[in-house]
C-alpha cells in the first residue's frame, strides 16, 4: 500500500520552476532512493513533503490523507520524521537530550504538569530517556549519550540525528543525504544501517548521490532532473535507462 | 540528578534564613527592605530567563507587565466605588464578599475591591493581555522582535504616565496591604519586616522551583531547541510557536505577580515601573547572569538591585546597567558566570546531570 | 474645524514628519551597510542638537551647527571602531543588546554634561513669533528651514550614493558585501563610514528642529522608536521611501490629538509600528526580500 502519494507537486521560486509535475509514491515498508544532478529538486522535494513548504499545486497523501500546506510539527506527528542535509542538531545539549527531542510527540506533559513534577511527568521522562538510549545503542552510539551533541565527529554526528529521527517511531522517515561527507566504510555502514532500519518496518525516502549505496539498499529509485521526474523504477531498470544515464554522462551514454 | 536540583534550592533557602538571622544579629534589618524589593525584581527577572535563555525571545518590555499586575491591583484597591454604591454591579460584588470598607488617609469612607480580588483580576488580566500580545510578536524574529517589545512596554508606560486615573506622572498611592493569611499580610509596616521579606523570597524560591522544574523536563528541552534550531525542533513535532508563546505567558505572569507583591509592599506604584529603563534592566541583568543560567541571573539580580535600591549606584544608576549590558555584550556574551571556572557550579543545577545518569 | 486648523495640523505633521524621516533615514544607511540596527540612533539627534546650543556661545549659528554635525560625526565613527568594528559574527541579539547599552549611555553622559533641562537652538531666522505668510496661511520660518535643509540632504544624500565612488562603494557592500571586498572594497572602513554618515545626518536634524522641539537628554529613545517605525513603514533600507512615511506617520499623529488626549500621541505611532510589523514587516514600499533581515 501506498504510505506516501505524490501527485502533481509543483513549486517555483520567483522566475525558477523548481519542481514540476512530479508525482510518484512510497509502498510501505521500503526504502525509495531520491536521485539527481545537483539542482535537480530533490532538496525542495522533501521540504515540500515534510511541510517546510508549500506546493503551487498538486497534493500529498500520507496514510491515505492529504498533508500539503500543514505545518512540520503537525507533519511530525502524523508519523513523518525527516534529517537535514545539513546536519542540525540542537547546539548545548548532549546527544542523549538530542535524541530524547524526537520521543517529544510521544509525551503528554505541558507546562503545568512539568511545573509542578508531577509523577506522571517524571514517568514518562523515564521511559523518553530509556526509549532514546536504546536507538541509540541500536545505531551503536550509546557511548556518546553524555557528550554535547556539536562536539562530536561528522559521522558521529549522522548517527544522532539519525537516532533523533527514530526516536519519532516514524512511520516515514526521510533522510537527506545521510552519507554526505562520510567516508566508504562509514559509508557502507550506513547503507546496512538504513536497510536494518527498513527491516525493523520503517518506510524510508531518501535523497542521496552516492550511487554505491543507493544501487545496493534501495527496493525503487526515482530520479528528477530541472524539478521534472525522469524516471521510477528498480534499480536495476534505472542503471539501463537511457535518459538516466544521459543526465549523468551528458551526450551518448557508454554503457 | 533532581537532587542536585534539589540540593541547590535548599542552599537558596538556606542563604535566605541565614541573612535574615544575621541582619537581626547585627541589628542592620533596615537592609531587609531593599532585600525584600530585590526578591520582587528577581522574579520578574527569573520568568524572563526562561523567556530569553530557554526560549530564545528577546522582550524589552518586560516591565509592561510588571506594570500591568501592579496598577490594576493598585487601581482597583483603591478606587473609591461608593458613587457606584446602588448600582448593579457593585451590590454583586459586595455580595460576593469582594469588596472591602475602609478608611483613607484623609478620613474619608473608601469602598474598594479587596485585595485577593484585584490580585486575580490582575493576573488573568496579564495573562490576556499576553496571549493577546505574544501571538503576534513572537512571529517575529531578531529586530523586529526586540522592536516591538520595546513598543509594547512603551506603550503601556505612556498609559500609565498619561492616565489620569492611574495617577499621571505621580503613580497610585495608599494602597492597602494584602492579607495572605490571617497571620500573613505583605504591606511596608516596619513591623511585618521579616514577614513580608520571607513572603518575598517564598514566592522567589517557588518560582525558582517551577522554573527548575520546568527546564529539566520535556518542556524545557523542547524549549532549547527551540532555541538551538527552531526548524529542527519543527521537524520533531514541537508546535514551536505555541511554546514560545505559553513561555511568554509564564514569564509575564511571573513580572505581573511581582508587580501585584511590591505593590502592596510598597504601598504604591508609579509609572517608572513601567519605563523602558527598567524593562532594560532585567535583560541586562539575565544577560549578565548568562542567558540560560537560572541561578546567575538571580544572583546577580538580587545583588545589581540591591546595589541600585541602596543608592549605592547614585546618579550613575542607569549609566552602570548600560555599561554592564555593552562590556558583557562586548567580551562575554555568554554571560559571567557562563565562564569555565564556574561550570561546576553551572553543572550542578542545570543538564549535565544527564551525563551522570548514563 | 476650520481651514487654519487643519492647516496648522498639517504643518505640524510635515515638521514632525521630517524628523522622523530623518531619523529613518540614518538607521537605513547604518542598516544597509550593516545589517545592524542602530538603535543609538536617536542619540545622535540629541546629540547634536545640544552640542549646538553649547557651541553657540562661541561660534555663530551657522557654525556651531557645523561644528556639532562634525563632533557628532566623531563620536559616531568612534562608537563604531571602539565597539563594533572587532567583533566576529555576532548574533542579533548581541548586536541589539549593545546599541542599547550604548544609547543608554550615551543618554547618561548627556545627563551629567548638560543636566535634566531642556534647549533649544534660537530660530534660524526670526523668532518664535515671527510668521510667513504662505498661500493664505501663516507658518513659522523654521518650519521652512527643516523642510527646505532635509530637502537639501536627502539630495545631497542622493548624489552621493549614485554619483560619487565612496557612495557607491557603499552600496556595493550593502548588496553584497563579499563580492565588494572581491572588488578591493574596504567593508570595514564603510561600516565605520555609515556610522559617521548617520551620526552627522542625525545631527543635523537635532539642530534644525531643535527651536521647535527643543531638546533633552532623554529625547533620543522617543525618537529611536519613531524613526524606526518610520523605516519599517517604507521599507527597511528605503530612505526615498522613509521620506513619504515619515511625512504620513507625522501627520497621522498630529491629527491623533482630534480623537485622543495629546498624552496618547505616542501610543498611536507604536501602534502603527506594531500593526506593521504584524501585517507587512516589509512595509508600504518594501519587497518581501527586504523583510528578511541582513546579516551582519
Amino acid at each position: 500500500m501506498q504510505l506516501l502519494e505524490v501527485k502533481d507537486i509543483g513549486k517555483r521560486f520567483g522566475g525558477l520552476q523548481a519542481v514540476s509535475g512530479v508525482s510518484f509514491g512510497v509502498r510501505e515498508g521500503t526504502i525509495k532512493a531520491l536521485i539527481g544532478p545537483n539542482g535537480a529538486g530533490k532538496t525542495t522535494l522533501f521540504n515540500l513533503i515534510s511541510g517546510f513548504l508549500t506546493p503551487d499545486n498538486g497534493k500529498i497523501l500520507f496514510h491515505d490523507r492529504p498533508v500539503q500546506g500543514l505545518r512540520p510539527f503537525e507533519i511530525a506527528a502524523r508519523g513523518m520524521a525527516r534529517t537535514f542535509q545539513h546536519i542540525r542538531l540542537f547546539p548545548e545539549m548532549t546527544s542523549l537530550e538530542n535524541v530524547m527531542i524526537g520521543r517529544h510527540i510521544h509525551g503528554k506533559s505541558g507546562f503545568l504538569s512539568a511545573m509542578l513534577d508531577l509523577p506522571r511527568t517524571r514517568r514518562e521522562d523515564r521511559g523518553a530517556r530509556e526509549k532514546a538510549l536504546e536507538l541509540m545503542d541500536f545505531l551503536g552510539i550509546a557511548a556518546l549519550a553524555g557528550h554535547e551533541a556539536t562536539s562530536l565527529s561528522y559521522g558521529q554526528q549522522r548517527l544522532v540525528e539519525l537516532a533523533r529521527g527514530l526516536a519519532c517511531e516514524p512511520a516515514l522517515l526521510l533522510l537527506d543525504e545521510p552519507a554526505a561527507g562520510l567516508n566508504m566504510r562509514e559509508t557502507a555502514e550506513m547503507a546496512s544501517l538504513i536497510s536494518r532500519i527498513r527491516d525493523r518496518g520503517v518506510t524510508i525516502l531518501i535523497v542521496e548521490h552516492d550511487m554505491s549505496l543507493v544501487m545496493n539498499i534501495s527496493d525503487e529509485i526515482i530520479v528528477l532532473n530541472y524539478g521534472e521526474k525522469i524516471a521510477d523504477d528498480v534499480p536495476l531498470a534505472i542503471q539501463k535507462n537511457e535518459d538516466v544515464i544521459r543526465i549523468y554522462l551528458g551526450g551518448d551514454g557508454d554503457a | 540528578m533532581r537532587s542536585r536540583m534539589h540540593l541547590a534550592l535548599f542552599g537558596l533557602v538556606a542563604a535566605v534564613i541565614s541573612v535574615q538571622q544575621v541582619t537581626a544579629y547585627t541589628g542592620s534589618e533596615y537592609y531587609l527592605t531593599q532585600l525584600t524589593m530585590s526578591a520582587y525584581y528577581s522574579l520578574v527577572i527569573v520568568g524572563l530567563c526562561l523567556l530569553m535563555g530557554y526560549a530564545g525571545q528577546i522582550s524589552l518590555g518586560h516591565a509592561g507587565f510588571f506594570a500591568i499586575g501592579g496598577y490594576i491591583s493598585a487601581f482597583l484597591t483603591t478606587h473609591d466605588l461608593s458613587p457606584l454604591k446602588d448600582s448593579g454591579i457593585v451590590v454583586f460584588l459586595s455580595k460576593a464578599r469582594l469588596l472591602s470598607q475602609r478608611t483613607d488617609l484623609y478620613g474619608g469612607q473608601l469602598l474598594t475591591v479587596q485585595p485577593w480580588a484585584a490580585c486575580i483580576v490582575a493576573i488573568l488580566a496579564t495573562v490576556v493581555i499576553a496571549y493577546i500580545v505574544g501571538g503576534p510578536v513572537l512571529r517575529l524574529k531578531g529586530h523586529y522582535l526586540a522592536m516591538a517589545t520595546l513598543g509594547f512596554g512603551t506603550i503601556i508606560y505612556r498609559i500609565a504616565i498619561g492616565t489620569t486615573a492611574l495617577g499621571a506622572a505621580d503613580g497610585l498611592s495608599d494602597v492597602p496591604p494584602f492579607r495572605l493569611l490571617p497571620f500573613l499580610e505583605v504591606s511596608g509596616e516596619m513591623s511585618n519586616r521579616v514577614q513580608n521579606y520571607y513572603i518575598a523570597w517564598g514566592l522567589v524560591i517557588l518560582a525558582v522551583l517551577f522554573s527548575l522544574n520546568i527546564i529539566h523536563s520535556r518542556i524545557g528541552r523542547a524549549l532549547r531547541s527551540i532555541h538551538g534550531a527552531e526548524d529542527a525542533a519543527n521537524a520533531m513535532g514541537i508546535n514551536t510557536a505555541r511554546y514560545k508563546l505559553n513561555t511568554f505567558v509564564l514569564s509575564a505572569v511571573f513580572a505581573s505577580v511581582a508587580g501585584v507583591f511590591l505593590t502592596h509592599y510598597n504601598g504604591g506604584i508609579g509609572p517608572s515601573e513601567a519605563s523602558i529603563m527598567k524593562s532594560v534592566r532585567y535583560v541586562a541583568i539575565v544577560a549578565v547572569g548568562g542567558m540560560a543560567n537560572l541561578w546567575g541571573a538571580l544572583v546577580m539580580g538580587t545583588l545589581l538591585n540591591f546595589l541600585s535600591l541602596r543608592g549605592y549606584l547614585g546618579t550613575y544608576d542607569d549609566a552602570v546597567f548600560g555599561g554592564i549590558l555593552i562590556i558583557i555584550m562586548l567580551f562575554v556574551p555568554q554571560g559571567l558566570l557562563h565562564v569555565d571556572v564556574f561550570r561546576g557550579l553551572r553543572g550542578l543545577v542545570l543538564r549535565r546531570q544527564n551525563e551522570k545518569e548514563t | 474645524m476650520n481651514f487654519d486648523l487643519f492647516f496648522q495640523y498639517i504643518v505640524a505633521g510635515i515638521t514632525y514628519g521630517t524628523i522622523y524621516a530623518v531619523v529613518a533615514i540614518g538607521f537605513n544607511i547604518i542598516y544597509n551597510a550593516t545589517g545592524i540596527i542602530n538603535f543609538a540612533q536617536g542619540e545622535f539627534v540629541m546629540l547634536g542638537g545640544m552640542t549646538a546650543v553649547t557651541l553657540l556661545r562661541y561660534l555663530p549659528l551657522p557654525a556651531a551647527v557645523l561644528a556639532a554635525m562634525i563632533i557628532t560625526m566623531l563620536v559616531g565613527g568612534l562608537i563604531e571602531i571602539l565597539f563594533i568594528r572587532w567583533l566576529y559574527k555576532p548574533s542579533v541579539l548581541r548586536m541589539i543588546i549593545i546599541t542599547i547599552g550604548l544609547s543608554i549611555l550615551i543618554r547618561e553622559t548627556a545627563l551629567h554634561i548638560w543636566g535634566e533641562g531642556v534647549k533649544a537652538l534660537p530660530y534660524f531666522t526670526g523668532t518664535s513669533v515671527s510668521s510667513i505668510k504662505l498661500g493664505g496661511v501663516f507658518i513659522s520660518p523654521q518650519v521652512l528651514w527643516v523642510v527646505g535643509i532635509s530637502a537639501v540632504m536627502v539630495a545631497l544624500l542622493n548624489v552621493f550614493f549614485n554619483y560619487t565612488i565612496t557612495g557607491r562603494q557603499m552600496r556595493a557592500c550593502s548588496v553584497n558585501r563579499e563580492a565588494a571586498r572581491l572588488c578591493g572594497i574596504n567593508a570595514k572602513n564603510m561600516v565605520t563610514l555609515s556610522f559617521m554618515l548617520s551620526a552627522a545626518i542625525g545631527a543635523l536634524g537635532g539642530c534644525i528642529v531643535s527651536p521647535i522641539t527643543y531638546v533633552q537628554y532623554d529625547s533620543g529613545t522617543p525618537l529611536a522608536i519613531k524613526g524606526f517605525t518610520v523605516a519599517i513603514l517604507g521599507g527597511l533600507g528605503n530612505s526615498v521611501a522613509a521620506v513619504a512615511a515619515g511625512l504620513v506617520l507625522g501627520i497621522l499623529e498630529s491629527f491623533s490629538i482630534w480623537v485622543m488626549p495629546a498624552a496618547y500621541k505616542d501610543v498611536i505611532s507604536i501602534s502603527i509600528l506594531l500593526l506593521i510589523l504584524f501585517v507587512r514587516p516589509s512595509g508600504l514600499f518594501g519587497s518581501k526580500e527586504a523583510a528578511n533581515l541582513k546579516e551582519f
